[in-house]
């Protein structure tokens, strides 16, 4: 395996970054902090993969250890969230 | 009980995947109250997200990026193609984009302060209560994640030390590995931290 991959990666994730700093400048309204958290969640899916190699992990907890721990922040937040929306 | 190197490795990575999801928990219950905080106050957080730099955020994001990638060749350089010499200066070059961050991070505080934008300040107790909030907010998990980025420095210079020493090496390398999980951590937080902070539209 060659290192030129890595480097792919990371020109992906300048990329990734220029494009949220300029959605940001648009004032595309309340869809931008969908916009905004997508591609955070890209760029760290991405970082998780190949930085941290969980692409090639083989131990199935390992690789869902992460996941898991994301579903249940999601699930914290998002049900707070509902109750403050709701009040 | 003798276990074999190879369980070893899984185990030291096991250990480490655990430690960094109370990582991610510890800035998860944050992540939690800022969500609620901005949901109460959208337009004073929006007023006060206009006032940081765009720029510096941008700078710093881009700097950490390229940290984590001269972290990941510092490992493949010794587990893959076993050259020390090669891993030490890529350690050296992460440790230095970490330092950069602080430097950029200290200019963005230290005007912050000029401007009387601090916690318990007098001039920040004078604006609305959602901007009082965010500001409390920008400081605690910005300071907590620049304490995560000076403890990342001296965990890779360690590692620098003991690559130089040999004591890491091609056939003992899962602690540079750990530390690089934790160094790429550090940069998935920023990842969080840059959007939610600087760029509220």
């Amino acid at each position: 395996m060659s290192h030129v991959r890595y480097f792919y990666v990371w020109i992906a994730l300048l990329v990734l970054t220029a494009i949220t700093v300029t959605t940001a400048g648009l004032n595309v309204g309340r869809v931008g902090i969908i916009i905004v958290l997508v591609i955070a969640a890209t760029k760290s899916t991405m970082v998780l993969l190949w930085f941290m190699h969980l692409r090639s992990e083989k131990r199935l907890l390992l690789k869902l250890l992460v996941p898991i721990a994301i579903a249940t922040l999601a699930i914290f937040i998002g049900l707070t969230y509902m109750d403050i929306l709701t009040r | 009980m003798e276990l074999e190197a190879r369980d070893q490795k899984v185990f030291s990575r096991v250990g480490m995947w655990l430690f960094l999801l109370s990582e991610i928990l510890i800035f998860g219950g944050l992540f939690l109250v800022y969500a609620m905080y901005r949901a109460k106050h959208p337009a004073d957080f929006h007023a006060a997200s206009m006032e940081l730099s765009r720029f510096d955020g941008t700078l710093n994001t881009t700097i950490l990026l390229t940290s984590s990638l001269t972290a990941v060749l510092a490992i493949f350089s010794l587990q893959e193609l076993n050259k020390p010499r090669r891993t030490a200066l890529y350690l050296a070059a992460t440790i230095g984009f970490g330092f950069a961050f602080l430097v950029v991070k200290a200019f963005e505080w230290g005007a912050k302060f000029q401007h009387g934008l601090y916690p318990r300040a007098a001039e920040l107790g004078t604006r609305p209560h959602g901007e009082i909030l965010y500001f409390g907010l920008y400081f605690t998990m910005t300071g907590l994640h620049a304490l995560h980025v000076i403890i990342g420095m001296v965990v890779l210079s360690v590692m620098l030390a003991w690559v130089l020493g040999k004591k890491v090496t091609q056939q003992r390398s899962a602690v540079l590995e750990n530390a690089g999980l934790y160094w790429h951590l550090v940069d998935i937080i920023w990842i969080f931290l840059f959007p939610l902070f600087y760029l509220i539209s």
